[in-house]
C-alpha cells in the first residue's frame, strides 16, 4: 500500500518540476540543512550560549576565526557577552523557525476553521465573521503584532514579560495573519458548497459538519498550502522584525532578530560580524521557504502549466 | 481552385509522455458562401483544426505537416506579422462563450471600431458609421445608442451577436465558428444559426462551423466533415452523410443522436467507440434480480402518485436590503402543481431558468421551499422535523446530478464515495458485506472491481456518471431524479447512459423524474412530460400527445425549434413498435 | 452610485468606531492610568479626587463616547512617558513620516508596476528573469536588514549619504518639510528606498500575476483573432483589465507603508510618529498607542475609500447597471 502512495507520487506532475527545477532542489537543500542545525542545535553546536555559566567577558567582540584577531574556538567570532555567533546563530534559528511555524499553525488552524463556517453557513455568521476580518484588514499585519504585544506586556506582570515572550510573539503574529488564510478558504469553501457531491453529500442526509471536514475540507487545503509557506516566510521576518525593534525575543535567548539588534549598535565600531551573519542566516532561510512556496504555486496551478 | 483549402495537415503536441498526433492527415475544401460542418465528439480534434487555420494553435501544439491555403495563396507559413493581417481582416473566428469574449471594460462600439481602423484604415467617424450599421444589420436595434454600452449590458444572445458583429466588420472571406450556439439558449440558438446563414449566403463568405451537436449541422451546414480521433473519416453533402452514412463511424453516431419523430425501444450501442460496456439488457436484469430485486419489489406502474407537488413556490432574494421596497427578489419557481405516478418516468422540460432544476431540488429536500407542500407517499416532506422519517425519505429519493466532473469528491475513492450512503444509514451490518454491495452496484452499472481502490480524476465523463447512478441506487431508492443527467456528456455515451437508465427503471420498478431541455432525448425517455418557463408548469400531457397535439403556444414554440432530424438514416435503430406500444 | 458610496461611508466610520473601541479599552483597562501619571507620593484622595476628576467613574459607554468625542478633536490626553499632549507629539511627527510615506509610495509603485508589465510580457527574457531573482531577495530581506546594509554600504563605507535624521527642514505653519532643502533630500533617499523596497517587490509580482492572468483570457484569445497588434492586445485590453483587481491590493499595501515606516524610521532614527510609537511600546505609553492606533486607521480607511472609490470609476460593470 504504502508503495503504491510512494510509485504514485514518484511519479506525478508536482515531483517531475520539482527534479527539473534546479532552484526548488537548492532551496529545498539549503531550508532542510537550516531545518536541521537548528533542530539539532544542542548536538551541533560548539557552544551552548544560552548557557551563562559558560560564558565569559573576556571572550566579547572577538571577530572571525580567519581574521586578524580571531580565536580557533569561535569560528564565526562573538558577540558582547562572548557567545559564540555559529552556536549563537543555530539556537537563534531554532526560536526563529520555532515561533514562525507556531504563529503560522495557529493563523491556519483559526483561519482555516473560520473560513469553512463563514463560507458553508453563509448569512449571518458569514457577515460578522467578514466584518471582523474586514477591521483587522485595516492593518497591516506587523501593526496588529506590534499591538497585540504591546498590550501583552501592559497586561502581564512586568517580571514576566522575558520568559513569556515566546508565547506572546506567537500569538501576535498568529491572530495578525489568519485572515488571508480565512478568506481564501471562505472563497474555496463557498465554490465547493455548490459543487454536486456535496449536494449528493447532504442528500445522502449528513450533517453540516461532517460535509465540512470530509468533503470541504480535503479539496480546500490545496491553495491553503500555497499560503502558508509564503505565510511562513513573513512570520520568520516579522519575528525578526519585532525583535529587531526591541519588542520581540530578548537578548537572554536571543532569536536571529535579537542577535541583530544587539550587533547593530557595534557596526559602525567595525564588529560587522555580530549583525551580518546572523542576518546572512536569516535572509538564507527566508529566501528558501520563499523558494519553495513560488515552487508550489507553480506547480499546483493548472493554469500555469 | 476553392476558397480555403486545407491540405494534408498534421498537428502533434509534445508533452512529458511523448508526442500525441492531434490531428493526423486531414484534408477539407471550402468554398464562397458555402457552410461546412465538422462534426465530431470531445477529443476528436476539431477546435484544433480551427486554431491552426487562423493561426492561433497554442504551444505545445505544433502543426508538423500540411498547408493551407487561402484563395490559392499559403497562409500557414506567413511570419507573424504577415499572419495577424490576415486574422480579422481575411479569416475571422467565432468563439463559444460570449460572456467571455468581450472586454468587459471597453464598449461594444470601441471594439468594433479598434478592429477597425486596424485593418482598414478608415477614421474614427467613418468606423463608427460602420459599427452601426454592423449592430442593424446582426439584429440589435437602437444600434447608435448601443454602440456606447458596455458587454454586460447585453444578453446572451445579444452578445453573441456583438462578436458576430466583430467578426465580420473587416469583411472577412473565411468564418470559423467553433460552437457558435453551444452556451445559449434553444430558442435563441436557432435565431443565431438564422443569422449566421443569412449573413453568409448574403455576402458569400465561406463559413466552417464547428460542433458536436448533430443538430445544428442538420439545420444549416451544406456539406459535413467526419471526425473521429483526430482523422477525417467521412466527408461530403451533408444530406448524403447523414441520410446514408457510410462509414461505421458515422453510422454509429448517427444512430445515437436521440430523435424526435420516432420512439425507440432502446438506444443503439455505439460501437465502434473503444472502451464501450457490452451492456446489453440481460446483463442487467441478471444482476439486478441479485442485489435489489428480492428486497423490495415496487409493484411496476401504478395510478397510485408517489409524489405530489402542490402550489410550490420558491423566492431567492437577489439583493438583500435594510428596506423591503429596495430588495430585489426572484421567483424560481411560482405555484407548480403536479404528481408523478408510482413506476412512471416524469420528465420536466424547459429552457435555462425554467425553474426545472430548482423543482428538482426542491423535492428532494436541498432547498426550503417558500411556500407550497412536497408530499412523498403521502407523507408531507416539506415540513419533516422527526429525524427517523426524515432519514427513510433520504433512503428512498436519490438523484443523479448534470455535471459528472464535480458530482464526484476528487479526493475520494470510488469505494468511498459508493459506499458513504450505505454506512451513513447502517444498511450494512459488516464492512466486507459494505464491499460487496459497492462491488455488486459497479457491476451492475457495467464497471468492474478494478475501479473500487481508483479516484475520479481516472475516468472519463461517462464513467463517472455510471458511478454516480451507482451510489444514487446504493440506498435502494423508490425515487430517482435525474437532472440533466446526459447533457454534459457525448452522444455515444449519452446513449449508453439512457440505455441504463431505461433498464434500471424497467427490472426495479423506479419511479423516474428526468429533467431536460432536450426535447428528442424526453421522448425517447419518458412517459409522460411537464413543459416549465419561467417557473411557472404551463402543460402536462402525455409525452405522445404533446408531441403530436401540444396546446400550449410555447410548447409549440419550443418543438418548432427541435432540429429537423427526420432525414437522418434509421438504420440500426430499434423502433418502438405501434401495435406492441398498445398492447404493453 | 450614491448608494455605492454611502455604503462605504458607512462601513468606514463603522471601522473607525470599532477600531476606536479598541483604543478606548486598551487606553482604559491596560494599566492605571492615574498610577501612570502621578508620582509616588501622591495620597490615596488625591488619586481619588483626579478619578472623579478626569471622570473615570463614570459608565463604560459615557467614557467610551467621551474618548471618541475628544479623539475627534484631535485630543488623545497626556503621554505617560513624556508628560506632554499627545496630539503635541504627533503633530511635531507627523510630517516626517507622512513625507517619507509618500516618497516611498512613489517610488514603490513608478518602479513596481512597470517592472511587473514587462516581466509579465517578456516571460523568458533575461532581463525578466533577473528582476524575477531580485524580486525574491526583496521579499525575503527584512527591512530592517536592507536599512542596515544600506547605511554600512553608503552611509559608513561610501560616505555618500547621511546615515541618520531628517537634514534640515523648513518650517511651513505646524508642517515641517525636508522637501526644500538639499540635506533634507539626501537625508530621504536611504530611507525611503528601504521602505519601498519590499512594496515595490510585492507589487511587481502581484501585477506580474495579475496580468499572466489576464493574457490567458478568453477575450484576449477573440482578441488576437480579430488580427490586432500586440501592442494595443497588451496595453489596451490586458493592461486595462489587470489594474483593476491590482488597484485594491496596491491601496492595502501602500496603507501598509505607512506602517512600515515604524521599521525604517527605527533604523535611521528618522523622527516620525513610527519610531514615537516604538518607544511608547517599550514604555508601555498606552496613551500614544492608542492615538496612534486610531490615527493609522484613519489613514487606512481614507485610503481604501479612495481605492474604492477608483475601483468605481475604472470598472463599468460597477458603475452601469444592467439595462
Amino acid at each position: 500500500m504504502t508503495q503504491n502512495v510512494l510509485s504514485r507520487a514518484y511519479n506525478s506532475d508536482i515531483f517531475y518540476s520539482f527534479s527539473r527545477s534546479p532552484t526548488a532542489i537548492i532551496s529545498a537543500i539549503v531550508a532542510l540543512l537550516i531545518g536541521l542545525g537548528a533542530l539539532f542545535a544542542p548536538l551541533v553546536s560548539p557552544h551552548n550560549p544560552f548557557d551563562l555559566a559558560t560564558l565569559d567577558l573576556l571572550d566579547a567582540n572577538i571577530p572571525p576565526a580567519w581574521s586578524v584577531n580571531g580565536d580557533p574556538r569561535f569560528l564565526l567570532g562573538t558577540d558582547d557577552q562572548g557567545r559564540d555567533m555559529l552556536s549563537a546563530i543555530l539556537y537563534g534559528s531554532r526560536i526563529s523557525l520555532l515561533v514562525g511555524l507556531a504563529s503560522v499553525m495557529f493563523s491556519l488552524v483559526v483561519g482555516v476553521s473560520l473560513g469553512l463556517i463563514s463560507g458553508y453557513a453563509g448569512g449571518r455568521i458569514d457577515s460578522v465573521i467578514m466584518r471582523v476580518a474586514d477591521v483587522q484588514l485595516s492593518f497591516p499585519a506587523i501593526l496588529i503584532a506590534l499591538l497585540v504585544d504591546g498590550i501583552a506586556r501592559g497586561l502581564l506582570p512586568r517580571d514576566s514579560h522575558d520568559s513569556l515572550s515566546l508565547y506572546v510573539l506567537i500569538f501576535a503574529i498568529g491572530i495578525s495573519g489568519w485572515v488571508q488564510y480565512a478568506r481564501t478558504v471562505r472563497g474555496a469553501t463557498m465554490v465547493e458548497r455548490n459543487k454536486e457531491y456535496v449536494q449528493a453529500a447532504r442528500l445522502i442526509g449528513m450533517r453540516p459538519f461532517t460535509i465540512l471536514r470530509r468533503h470541504i475540507l480535503p479539496n480546500v487545503l490545496g491553495p491553503v498550502l500555497v499560503i502558508a509557506t509564503i505565510h511562513l516566510a513573513v512570520a520568520i521576518i516579522t519575528e525578526a522584525t519585532l525583535s529587531f525593534l526591541g519588542v520581540g525575543i530578548p537578548p537572554t535567548t536571543p532569536s536571529l532578530g535579537t542577535l541583530i539588534r544587539i550587533g547593530n549598535s557595534y557596526l559602525f565600531s567595525g564588529d560587522w560580524w555580530i549583525s551580518i551573519f546572523p542576518g546572512i542566516a536569516l535572509v538564507l532561510l527566508a529566501l528558501s521557504v520563499n523558494l519553495l512556496g513560488d515552487w508550489l504555486r507553480d506547480a499546483l496551478n493548472p493554469k500555469l502549466r | 481552385m476553392a476558397l480555403l483549402d486545407i491540405e494534408n495537415l498534421h498537428i502533434e503536441f509534445s508533452s512529458r509522455h511523448g508526442n500525441v498526433v492531434a490531428i493526423q492527415d486531414v484534408s477539407l475544401s471550402l468554398e464562397a458562401g458555402e457552410i461546412l460542418g465538422v462534426v465530431g465528439e470531445s477529443g476528436a480534434g476539431k477546435s484544433t483544426i480551427g486554431n491552426a487555420v487562423i493561426g492561433l494553435l497554442e504551444p505545445p501544439g505544433k502543426m508538423t505537416q500540411g498547408t493551407v491555403l487561402l484563395n490559392g495563396e499559403r497562409i500557414d507559413q506567413l511570419p507573424p506579422q504577415a499572419f495577424r493581417k490576415v486574422r480579422g481582416k481575411r479569416i475571422g473566428m467565432i468563439f463559444q462563450d460570449p460572456l467571455t469574449s468581450l472586454d468587459p471594460l471597453q464598449t461594444v462600439g470601441d471594439q468594433l471600431t479598434e478592429s477597425m481602423q486596424v485593418h482598414l484604415h478608415i477614421n474614427q467617424h467613418e468606423a463608427r458609421e460602420r459599427a452601426a450599421a454592423l449592430l442593424n444589420s446582426v439584429g440589435i436595434e437602437q444600434a447608435e445608442l448601443r454602440l456606447d454600452q458596455y458587454p454586460h449590458q447585453f444578453s446572451g444572445g445579444m452578445r453573441q451577436r456583438v462578436v458576430i458583429a466583430l467578426a465580420l466588420c473587416c469583411e472577412p472571406e473565411v468564418i470559423i465558428a467553433d460552437e457558435p450556439t453551444t452556451a445559449l439558449d434553444v430558442s435563441i440558438q436557432a435565431q443565431i444559426l438564422d443569422l449566421l446563414r443569412a449573413l453568409c449566403k448574403e455576402k458569400q463568405v465561406g463559413m466552417i462551423i464547428i460542433t458536436h451537436d448533430m443538430g445544428v449541422i442538420a439545420e444549416i451546414t451544406d456539406r459535413v466533415a467526419v471526425l473521429y480521433r483526430g482523422k477525417l473519416v467521412e466527408e461530403g453533402p451533408t444530406r448524403q452523410v447523414l441520410g446514408s452514412p457510410k462509414h461505421l463511424y458515422t453510422k454509429s453516431l448517427i444512430s445515437a443522436v436521440p430523435r424526435s419523430d420516432i420512439k425507440l425501444r432502446r438506444f443503439p450501442m455505439v460501437t465502434y467507440i473503444e472502451g464501450v460496456q457490452k451492456n446489453t439488457k440481460e446483463d442487467n436484469l441478471a444482476t439486478a434480480t441479485r442485489w435489489m430485486g428480492q428486497q423490495r419489489n415496487f409493484g411496476g406502474k401504478s395510478d397510485k402518485p408517489l409524489v405530489q407537488v402542490s402550489k410550490l413556490g420558491m423566492r431567492f432574494i437577489l439583493r438583500n436590503s435594510f428596506l423591503k421596497r429596495n430588495r430585489i427578489s426572484l421567483d424560481a419557481v411560482k405555484d407548480v402543481t403536479f404528481s408523478i405516478k408510482e413506476g412512471e418516468v416524469f420528465g420536466l422540460v424547459g429552457e435555462s431558468g425554467s425553474g426545472k432544476s430548482t423543482i428538482a431540488r426542491l423535492i428532494a429536500g436541498l432547498y426550503q421551499a417558500s411556500h407550497g407542500s412536497v408530499h412523498f407517499n403521502n407523507v408531507n416532506v416539506t415540513q419533516l422535523d422527526d429525524k427517523k422519517m426524515l432519514n427513510s425519505f433520504r433512503r428512498q429519493i436519490q438523484m443523479v446530478f448534470q455535471d459528472p466532473f464535480s458530482s464526484l469528491n476528487p479526493r475520494m475513492r470510488i469505494l468511498d464515495i459508493v459506499a458513504e450512503p450505505i454506512r451513513f444509514h447502517k444498511l450494512a451490518s459488516t464492512e466486507a458485506l459494505t464491499r460487496k454491495i459497492v462491488s455488486g452496484l459497479l457491476d451492475y452499472v457495467g464497471l468492474g472491481d478494478q475501479a473500487l481502490a481508483r479516484f475520479p480524476h481516472e475516468f472519463s465523463g461517462g464513467q463517472r456518471q455510471r458511478i454516480c447512478i451507482a451510489r444514487a441506487l446504493a440506498t435502494r431508492p423508490r425515487f430517482l431524479i435525474c437532472d440533466e443527467p446526459t447533457s454534459a456528456l457525448d452522444v455515444s455515451i449519452q446513449a449508453q447512459i439512457l440505455n441504463l437508465l431505461k433498464d434500471l427503471q424497467e427490472s426495479l420498478g423506479l419511479t423516474i423524474l428526468f429533467i431536460s431541455h432536450d426535447l428528442p432525448v424526453i421522448r425517447q425517455m419518458c412517459d409522460r412530460v411537464g413543459v416549465m418557463r419561467h417557473g411557472e408548469l404551463l402543460e402536462v400531457a402525455e409525452t405522445e400527445t404533446l408531441f403530436s397535439d401540444p396546446r400550449h403556444d410555447y410548447t409549440k414554440h419550443l418543438l418548432s425549434l427541435m432540429p429537423g432530424l427526420d432525414f437522418l438514416s434509421q438504420e440500426g435503430l430499434e423502433v418502438e413498435d405501434a401495435v406492441l406500444r398498445e398492447a404493453g | 452610485m450614491l448608494n455605492f458610496i454611502a455604503r462605504r461611508v458607512f462601513q468606514s466610520i463603522f471601522v473607525m468606531l470599532a477600531v476606536g473601541f479598541i483604543a478606548f479599552a486598551m487606553f482604559r483597562y491596560v494599566g492605571d492610568p492615574i498610577n501612570n501619571m502621578v508620582g509616588q507620593d501622591t495620597t490615596l484622595e488625591q488619586r481619588a479626587e483626579l478619578r472623579k476628576q478626569l471622570g473615570l467613574d463614570d459608565p463604560f459607554l459615557v467614557q467610551y463616547f467621551r474618548f471618541i468625542g475628544n479623539a475627534a478633536q484631535g485630543d488623545f490626553g497626556m503621554s505617560y512617558r513624556q508628560r506632554r499632549p499627545v496630539s503635541e507629539l504627533i503633530e511635531s511627527r507627523m510630517p516626517a513620516t507622512l513625507e517619507l510615506s509618500f516618497v516611498s509610495a512613489v517610488i514603490a509603485l513608478f518602479l513596481g508596476i512597470p517592472m511587473g508589465i514587462y516581466t509579465a510580457l517578456r516571460r523568458d527574457g533575461v532581463l525578466s528573469r533577473s528582476f524575477m531573482t531580485l524580486s525574491l531577495i526583496g521579499i525575503s530581506l527584512p527591512t530592517f536588514l536592507i536599512g542596515i546594509l544600506m547605511i554600512l554600504f553608503f552611509g559608513v563605507m561610501l560616505r555618500w549619504l547621511p546615515s541618520f535624521g531628517r537634514g534640515d527642514v523648513v518650517q511651513l505653519g505646524w508642517w515641517s518639510t525636508g522637501f526644500l532643502t538639499k540635506s533634507g533630500w539626501q537625508s530621504l533617499i536611504m530611507p525611503a528606498f528601504t521602505l519601498a523596497l519590499f512594496q515595490m517587490t510585492l507589487i511587481m509580482r502581484l501585477v506580474r500575476a495579475e496580468m499572466l492572468e489576464v493574457l490567458q483570457t478568453d477575450f484576449i484569445k477573440f482578441a488576437r483573432a480579430r488580427g490586432l497588434p500586440d501592442r494595443m492586445i497588451n496595453f489596451r485590453h490586458a493592461l486595462k483589465n489587470t489594474l483593476v483587481p491590482v488597484i485594491t491590493i496596491t491601496g492595502l499595501q501602500l496603507g501598509s507603508i505607512i506602517a512600515f515606516s515604524i521599521i525604517t524610521e527605527t533604523v535611521f532614527q528618522w523622527p516620525g510618529m513610527g519610531l514615537l510609537f516604538i518607544q511608547s511600546i517599550g514604555a508601555v505609553d498606552i496613551p500614544v498607542m492608542a492615538a496612534y492606533l486610531l490615527l493609522i486607521a484613519f489613514f487606512f480607511v481614507i485610503i481604501n475609500l479612495i481605492v474604492d472609490l477608483l475601483y468605481f470609476a475604472v470598472d463599468p460593470r460597477l458603475r452601469v447597471q444592467k439595462s
